[in-house]
This record gives structure tokens, sequence and C-alpha cells, in this order.
């Protein structure tokens, strides 16, 4: 199908939102809008970082998932205690798929699920208790590992335990930090405000605590902050900028360690993937350290480019020179990339619906192969992103704040893209309606898909999906056309 | 009064940002900018505006301060 001229997408939101009730209406016509690359204030097209409607299906997750399953999670030497009922860690175990490398269950943690297991009892009768026990247990099972989070659920916050207590005592127990996050789940109305709480309880309870903390330095450290290595993707970022003759002290969060995030306010730059997650905490630092930080770009080569020298440009000649060398050396490699896949991908129309970075951050990268991004939308972003994202998309596509199942269905249904990018709740259904369609959270069992190694095997991950023979497949033989099934008999 | 913070950002603007809600946007005005006086009204570009008390000389940003809540913001 062609482009949706922009009175076609707006006739197309009309009739989306026209099965909704008047009130339903009138609060998702705010969260749809129509790009104009004009619009220099999204506020003025499309509201976000808005309660989810009663009645819908969001796919929107919570507070803790944001501070648990985001921030704290992948990192990997400290232990974090789902506090309360089993279910919301089990549930949410290793389905980011951060990579690290260390023993699990010796000195890394990240892919294990400790909870507090919280009963009818503990809710009558408060789990602090068991709480302090549970601390006391984890010392004496697992002594390697460097300090404690306790991550709050639900109901923590509604029996009102004190979990700040037990943390203080504990931690003078087992002189290790032990840190209480309170980020249950029903704060705020998408897991944002879990990176929030999670980036506010890193500064109180980690950066304010190491400053005395001796650590040599050099002129040239910097941080990767906001990068979960979804797949490995800190790692293909981190050796770019150490080819550029770049320091990397910390990793934040995916394969880190929690002694790297008390060296991060010794860096001279923080550089900044995730803003959506992890903006707080860096303008802390540069508040309170004088750090600067920027926000960068890893996905496909035009972008990566674009970022290198951004980065460079905030050091010395002899890094400058580096970071040309390093875009020099790769380009042979990306130029083999897009030779070999623009051809099979070139005007092929792509959707996307993902979480609070990369709804923007990977338009670059599909463009690089020809692509094209149709319509895309965030889980929980704020003003801020969309401001950026206008910006990046084309005029008269499609923009999706906190969108429906059923929105995001008919959206399909009438733009017909060629692939959709989004999470596994979305991946079905689609794959179902016969659309190609890859999980842009997980990066699908792939990845990285960060930096010049990232793209190839984006592209590669791209085409595999795109092209795959089965899409033909999909009419049973009988209900074929009968001249179709006649030839194939002659 | 809320805590608010201001820096400038990669354009050199003044940026203002309210943690407590994420609210984040470019000042267009203020009303004090001068050697000896700092502060005072701000405007946002979505419409708000906030009150800091002056400060007896331009700060070194960002800075976190104690503002006042004008009209308009949400
Ligand atoms: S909303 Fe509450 S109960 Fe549900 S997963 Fe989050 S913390 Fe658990």
């Amino acid at each position: 199908m062609s482009h949706l001229t922009r009175e076609e997408s707006e006739a197309l939101i009309a009739e989306v939102l026209d099965v909704y009730p008047d009130k339903a209406k009138k609060d998702r016509a705010k969260h749809l809008a129509v790009n104009d690359q004009s619009v220099e204030q999204s506020k003025k097209c499309i509201t976000s970082n808005r309660k989810s409607l009663p009645g819908v299906m969001t796919i929107r997750g919570c507070a803790y998932a944001g501070s648990r399953g985001v921030v704290w999670g992948p990192i990997k030497d400290m232990i974090h205690i789902s506090h309360g009922p089993v279910g919301c860690g089990q549930y949410s175990r290793a389905g980011r798929r951060n990579y690290y490398v260390g023993a699990t269950g010796v000195n890394t943690f990240a892919e294990m699920n400790f909870t507090s297991d919280f009963q009818e009892k503990d809710i009558v009768f408060g789990g602090d208790k068991k709480l302090a026990k549970l601390i006391e247990e984890i010392e004496g099972l697992f002594p390697l590992h460097k300090g404690i989070s306790v991550q709050s659920e639900c109901p923590i916050g509604l029996i009102g335990d004190d979990i700040e207590a037990v943390s203080k005592k504990s931690a003078a127990a087992i002189e290790k930090p032990v840190i209480p996050v309170r980020c249950e789940g029903f704060r705020g109305v998408s897991q944002s405000l879990g990176h929030h709480i999670a980036n506010d309880a890193i500064r109180d309870w980690v950066l304010d605590k190491a400053e005395a903390k001796a650590f040599e330095t050099t002129p040239y450290d910097v941080t990767i902050i906001g990068d979960y290595n979804i797949g490995g993707d800190a790692w293909s970022s981190r050796i770019l900028l150490e080819e550029m003759g770049l320091r990397v002290i910390a990793q934040w969060s995916g394969d880190g360690t929690l002694a790297e995030m008390e060296n991060t306010p010794k860096a001279k730059l923080n550089l900044l993937h995730c803003y959506r997650s992890m903006n707080y905490i860096s303008r802390h630092m540069e508040e309170k350290y004088g750090i600067p930080w920027m926000e960068y770009n890893f996905f496909g080569p035009t972008k990566i480019e674009e970022s290198l020298r951004k980065i460079a440009a905030f050091f010395d000649e002899s890094i400058q020179q580096k970071c040309e060398q390093v875009i020099a050396r790769y380009k042979a490699e990306y130029e083999a990339v897009i030779a070999k896949y623009k051809p099979r991908l070139q005007g092929k129309r792509v959707m996307l619906y993902v979480g609070g970075l990369r709804p923007r951050h990977v338009i670059g990268a599909y463009e690089d192969l020809g692509m094209e991004v149709v319509g895309t939308g965030y889980e929980f972003a704020h003003n801020d992103d969309y401001d950026r994202t206008i910006k990046e998309m084309g005029n008269a596509t499609l923009l999706y704040d906190d969108v429906t199942g059923y929105e995001f269905e008919e959206f399909v249904k009438k733009v017909k893209p060629d692939l959709i990018g989004s999470g596994i709740k979305e991946k079905y259904i689609f794959q179902k309606m016969g659309i190609p369609f890859r999980q842009m959270h997980s990066w699908d069992y792939s990845g990285p898909y960060h930096g010049y190694d990232g793209f190839a095997i984006f592209a590669r991950d791209m085409d595999m999906t795109l092209n795959n023979p089965c899409w033909n497949k999909l009419v049973p033989p009988w209900k074929k056309p009968a001249e179709s099934s006649a030839a194939a008999a002659a | 009064m809320a805590n608010i913070m201001i820096r400038r950002d990669a354009k050199g603007a003044l940026s203002f940002y309210l943690p407590k809600r994420d609210l984040e946007d470019t000042i267009v005005s203020i009303e004090f900018d001068q050697p000896d006086k700092w502060g005072g009204a701000i405007r946002l570009n979505n419409g708000g505006a906030y009150y800091i008390e002056p400060l007896t000389s331009p700060p070194s940003l960002p800075i976190s301060l104690r503002a006042k809540r004008l009209d308009g913001a949400e």
C-alpha cells in the first residue's frame, strides 16, 4: 500500500477512535497524532505520560518493573530481592536478556530470582522479620555478593512495612550495602516512575556513600549510562569508545557492578544512551560533580558516526583523530552490509511500538537500510521524547502514545506495514495476521544491535524476518485461487 | 514551592526541569539576568511560569532551586 496522506492518516485515527464511548474517545484522541515536522512542541499534538484508560489493553509495565527489571536488575554482583509475592519477580525473571560475564550463583546473580515470597500471614503481620531473615540467608548462601537491593512490590507500600529500618540494620550486620527501593508497582502511571525512583535510590544510597573512595582517573574516562547490554549491546558500544582512546570506567547497568557505579562520579563525561531511564542520575552528577553528559545513538552507521564525532568533540585532538580512524576503519564493513541488504529491504515500511527510547533511536538504522518508519509510539515516553521524535519522523506518519491493543491492530490493518517492531505481547497477534514481526525489546533472542557490529546483525535479522519464505505460505493450498493450483498441477 | 533544576542544554539555552513531575522544558525568558541579579519570574516554552527568589549573581549551572508556580504550567 502506498503512503497515507495527512488527510488519510487523520481519517484513520478518527475511524479507530469511533468505537470508543465519548469519554474514552476524548481521552485517547489526545494520545494519537499525525506527525507534523513543523511542530516545535509535541505537547500541541500529543499527550503522554498519563494514566492509562481503564478498560483498554495497555502494553505498559509498573514502577517495580522499571526499577527491578530495568535499572537495578542488570547490576550483576548485587542481589536484588523482589520483596513481596513471588509472581512479580518470577514472571519477569531474565526476560530482558541483559548479558553479563561471571559465574551465576557464585559472584554474579543477575539471572536469578530472589524473593521474599509473601504469604497471607506476611501481609497480616508484616514482612520485616522475613526480610531480615532473608538477607541473613543470602549472606550465608552467597557470600561473594557485593550488596543487596530491596525492590518493593505493591503490598509493601500497602501494608506499610519499614524496609528502610530493616535495610539499615541488616547492612550493619552483614557489612555490605543494603538498599531499600520504594518502587511499588502502583506508583506513577508506567514503569517510567520506577526508573526515576531507582535513579534516586542510586543517588542516595550508592553515590553519596562512595564519595570518599579513592579511584585513579585518567583524562579520558567516560561511562556508558542507560545501556542494559541487551544481547551484548553495551559491549559492541564499548569497543568503539575504547578504540577511540577513551576508557570506559562504568556500564550502567548492563554487565555493570556496584564498584563501577561508585566510580562514576569520577568520570569526565557521562554518555547517555537511554535518556528516559537514566537522565535523572546524569542530571544529578552534572550538578553535584560537574560531569557533563550527552545523549548518543549507536543504532545504524549514520547515527553512530554522528555520535562518535560528538563524543570526540568533548576531548582533545588525539581522540578526535582516532575517532576519524575508527569511522574510516569500519566503513568498508558497514558499506558491505548495506550493499548486501539494502536491495532486499529498500522501500519497506516499518511500524514501531517500543518503550522509551527505541521508537526514535532505531529510525536511523532502518533508514540506512533504505527502509522507512511510517508509525511509531512509546509505552512510557514524556513530552520531551516526543519533541525529539517529531523531527526524526516523516510528515504525515502516525504517532501513538500508550497505544491500546485494539488501536494498534486497527492501525496495522490499514497501514499494512511490511514489518512491525514491538514486544512479545504483540508478536503473535501480528504474525498470525501475516505480518513479519521483530521483538524490539529483547532483539528477538538475537543482538547486539548497537555499534557497527550490531548493525550487521540488525540488518541480517530484518532481512531474515521480512524476506522469510513463510510469509508466502500463509494461505493453505485449498484456499488458493483456482488457476494457480491448476498451474501447479500442470 | 517545588524543587526545580536549571541547566544549559546542548544548544546553550536554559532548560527547566521539575523532578517531581518529570516536566522538562526550555526557558523562554527570565526576569533578571544581570551580573548582580539573577532569577525572578521565568517563563517556559509550554506557557507555564515560575518564580525563583533572585540570586545576587548568576549561578554556575546546573543548579537546584526552590520555585513557586505562578501559572499555567501543567
Ligand atoms: S503492579 Fe505490583 S503486583 Fe503487579 S507486577 Fe508490579 S509490583 Fe507486582
